[in-house]
């Protein structure tokens, strides 16, 4: 075999610690390496014309290239090898950048690191075999999972490029945390006002099936012929029936039901509708407080109802939803801040979260829009508001920055200022985050025209006196200790993953860091696709974000959906399972194994042998490394290809002594 | 920090592209300084790793070999650690009887962020190696002695 070696200097990266010409000899020794060389940069359009040219002239048939990761560069260099007439899989990649030049001090090692790599990628290279990939259908639907504001704008965007969407969403609304909120930083603006007309959209577009009060069950399948079950749950009421007159809310007996939409700081009725812009405006029924459905008693709803649409024994029900692209648009939820006991862990009624005062200042929340306290509807004076609790704080493992708190706590202040003219707010904060458009400014406008007080210093305790609460903190900048009495204290909660963020990531097959947030594919350049093909982010699920950005990502998923539909037939990886034939025995112990059920039995003249379903299968090698006969093997990671990975590095002379 | 040149020892990896691979690469993104002794080779999936990879590697001269891939639960390919946790637990325990020090193979789990885990891992496993020494290797008098009893008549 004819091999070309090709050792990139990646400018000082890679030959800043490794002698990169040195490599490039040592590997040129190798008995298949037919040209070796070091060159500047290999990725780049000289560089890689040079490969070229190297694999005409020398009539290489296959190619080697030591440099960064394969995961950033392998698919530039397999077009590289396509194009000088080579087949894309006759490539191999050495990573002697993270792997070696960056992470190792000395030049000796790293050079000779650099060689072992090389030379690895040189054994492997004589066993690959050329792959031809093949061509699959594409079901052009897409499924939007989540119906906050980064879903919304996704599954509108689809809808509006001609794709069939499919919304899911787990509350009875759409509109998410957006919906929750009064008014938008740093305009001020209404924010249902902005979010309606879209949520108006949703419902009324023809390409868009939305599932609320529903969840993903099960994903089967892989791009482009995905299977997503997805679980309505029982709402109790037909919704195909039901008007949403309300009727049966104004009747209700049962007023001690938990209001979810408005944070809890108010009870509602057991049948209910979650807020008067609610898409669906359909009524569901909590069945925990419905007295018909605990106690067989009441049925006040079902007489009413114009439209009969009260269903008592209804069951959850599972449908099955084929798409070819999914969006994961799972949102965010807020740190538990009960954790703080020094905050009073949830026993003082009014230190309240941001998101409960959101819903105190909403005219259409449980306090039509006057701010009164929770405990004896009093109108606070001094409010106080405490940043960062559950953010930037290692000792409740929350080390990372929500992004968004600074903003709306200005806004919260400018607010209540607007409200209650005569009421002093006081912000605690360790630094301010303002970096968006027209965000300092907002800042300094409640600073300088709302008169908040800003101290920097973290708050040390809260603790009642009389019907008040004292505030204590460090003023750090001041060097004091400061204590303000307060009538009302928000606390500015931390963004953290969804509940059951980590459950859905294990249906998708979709990574989540250590905080549950999901993983997109390139930190900086791909940051709305994940490593599962087929599947995108969109919104705070992937990171806390305000909503210009969660908009963004959520028109941006959108468009790589609508790129990836652009295709009729999309390409399939021919890195799958392969069965020998001759080899297999029939033992029918890698159809077990298969996580996809990609592997299924045949008869070949009369014996039972083992079969790949190559669209199926996704190349994990489950089976190869379970068919006891080494009948099955994936391709392009054969037992021979890792085994001769193996010996390249464990095959040497026996050394003479055990010294 | 790392082993002085000459002074290095074999040590060889097997990664999954989709986790513990990548996590290696944010360890180098970062530049997070690691021992030089580790080879790495990669898998697309700590399921696809034979146990005889392992064997092969340390029957043939490797001081240790170390194994990673996603977190369980966290698998590219839904299921594939489990396979892997199950079988190299097995051999974990196998290598005992074939007379090979436990100690030379290990395996955790690292995710693609976790470059900073990475960096401890590959620290704490190296200097192990380090630890216990080059791995004992056949001398060639015991060769020699092998083939006299190989060719002996039984």
């Amino acid at each position: 075999m004819k091999i070309g070696v090709f050792i990139c200097h990646c400018g000082s990266n890679i030959a800043g610690t490794v002698d990169v010409a040195k490599v490039a000899e040592e590997v040129g020794k190798l008995p298949d390496v037919a040209y070796s060389t070091d060159t500047m940069y290999a990725c780049s359009e000289p560089g890689q014309e040079g490969i070229i040219q190297a694999i005409k002239d020398h009539n290489l048939d296959g190619v080697v290239v030591a440099s960064c990761t394969p995961r950033m560069h392998e698919p530039t260099f397999r077009r590289t090898v396509e194009r000088a007439g080579l087949n894309r899989y006759m490539f191999e990649m050495a990573n002697i950048r993270e792997h070696v030049s960056w992470i190792g001090k000395d030049k000796e090692s790293n050079t000779q690191k650099a060689v072992d790599l090389a030379s690895i990628a040189v054994a492997k290279l004589t066993q690959d075999r050329p792959l031809i990939a093949k061509k699959f259908g594409v079901n052009k639907r897409v499924m939007v999972i989540g119906g906050g504001v980064a879903g919304i704008q996704a599954a509108l965007d689809c809808a509006d490029g001609g794709l069939e969407v499919v919304l899911v969403e787990k509350t009875a609304t759409i509109g998410g945390k957006m919906a929750k909120l009064d008014k938008t930083f740093p305009t001020v603006d209404c924010s249902s006002c902005i979010l309606g007309p879209k949520m108006v959209d949703v419902a009324q577009h023809p390409n868009i099936t939305l599932y609320a009060n529903a969840e993903v069950d099960s994903v089967k399948g892989y791009v482009g012929n995905f299977e997503v079950a997805v679980k309505k749950k029982a709402t109790y009421v037909d919704w195909t029936a039901c008007t949403g007159c309300g009727l049966c809310t104004e009747k209700c007996p049962s007023k001690k039901a938990t209001d979810y939409f408005n944070e809890k700081i108010a009870t509602t009725t057991a049948i209910s509708i979650a807020f008067p812009q609610a898409i669906p405006k359909k009524a569901s029924i909590d069945p925990e407080y419905c007295i018909k459905i605990t106690k067989d008693k009441c049925g006040v709803c079902e007489k009413l109802c114009p439209t009969k649409a009260i269903r008592y024994d209804m069951q959850d029900e599972t449908v099955i939803e084929p798409v070819g692209a999914i969006i994961a648009a799972t949102g965010y939820d807020l740190f538990d801040y009960t954790r703080y006991g020094e905050y009073g862990g949830g026993r003082y009624p009014d230190v309240i979260t941001s998101l409960q005062y959101e819903r105190i200042l909403s005219a259409s929340g449980p306090m039509a829009g006057h701010i009164k306290r929770p405990s004896d509807g009093k109108e606070p004076k001094n409010v106080v508001f405490v940043q960062c609790v559950g953010s930037r704080d290692k000792s409740v493992d929350r080390p990372y920055c929500s992004g968004f708190c600074c903003m709306y706590t200005a806004k919260q202040a400018i607010q209540t200022k607007d409200h209650l003219p005569d009421s002093q707010t006081y912000v605690f904060y360790m630094d301010i985050r303002a970096p968006g458009k027209m965000y300092d400014e907002f800042t300094r406008r409640a600073m300088e025209e709302y008169g908040a007080r800003y101290i920097r210093g973290r708050v040390a305790m809260i603790y009642p006196k009389g019907d008040k609460y004292i505030v204590r903190g460090a003023d750090t900048l001041a060097g004091t200790q400061v204590e303000v009495e307060a009538d009302l204290v928000v606390l500015a909660v931390g963004a953290e993953a969804a509940k059951g963020a980590s459950n859905l990531a294990e249906k998708l097959r979709i990574s989540y860091d250590k905080y549950g947030f999901y993983m997109e594919s390139h930190v900086k350049l791909r940051p709305v696709e994940t490593n599962t093909a087929g599947v995108f982010l969109a919104g705070s699920c992937q990171g806390p974000k305000d909503i210009p950005s969660s908009v963004a990502q959520g028109s941006a998923a959108a468009s790589k959906v609508l790129g990836l539909f652009s295709k009729d037939e999309l390409e399939s990886d021919p890195q799958v399972a392969s069965v020998d034939i001759k080899r297999c025995v029939g033992c029918g112990k890698c159809i077990e194994t298969c996580p996809f059920g990609a592997i299924e039995e045949t008869d070949f003249r009369g014996e039972p042998k083992a079969n790949v379903i190559e669209t199926v299968c996704q190349g994990c090698g489950v089976c190869t490394s379970t068919c006891p006969q080494g009948a099955i093997q994936l391709q392009h990671f054969t037992d021979n290809q890792i085994l001769a990975e193996v010996n390249a590095l464990c095959q040497q002379p026996l050394v003479t002594s055990f010294e | 920090m790392s082993a002085a040149p000459g002074n290095e020892l074999r040590i060889i990896g097997f990664l999954c592209n989709w986790c513990s691979y990548g996590g290696a690469d944010t360890a180098g993104v970062g530049r997070m300084t690691q021992p030089t002794d580790l080879r790495i080779i990669r898998v697309p999936c700590s399921g696809r790793i034979d146990p005889l990879f392992v064997l092969k590697a340390l029957v043939n001269g490797a001081d240790g070999v170390l194994v990673s891939g996603c977190h369980p639960r966290d698998c590219h390919y839904a299921e594939g650690n489990f396979y892997a946790r199950r079988r190299l637990e097995v051999l974990k325990r196998f290598l005992q009887v074939l007379g090979i020090d436990e100690r030379r193979f290990e395996y955790t789990w690292v995710s693609a962020s976790e470059g900073q885990r990475w960096q401890e891992v590959v620290q704490k496993f190296t200097e192990r190696i380090h630890e216990l020494g080059p791995a004992p290797k056949i001398t060639p008098d015991q060769m020699a002695m092998a083939e006299t009893m190989a060719a002996q008549p039984r």
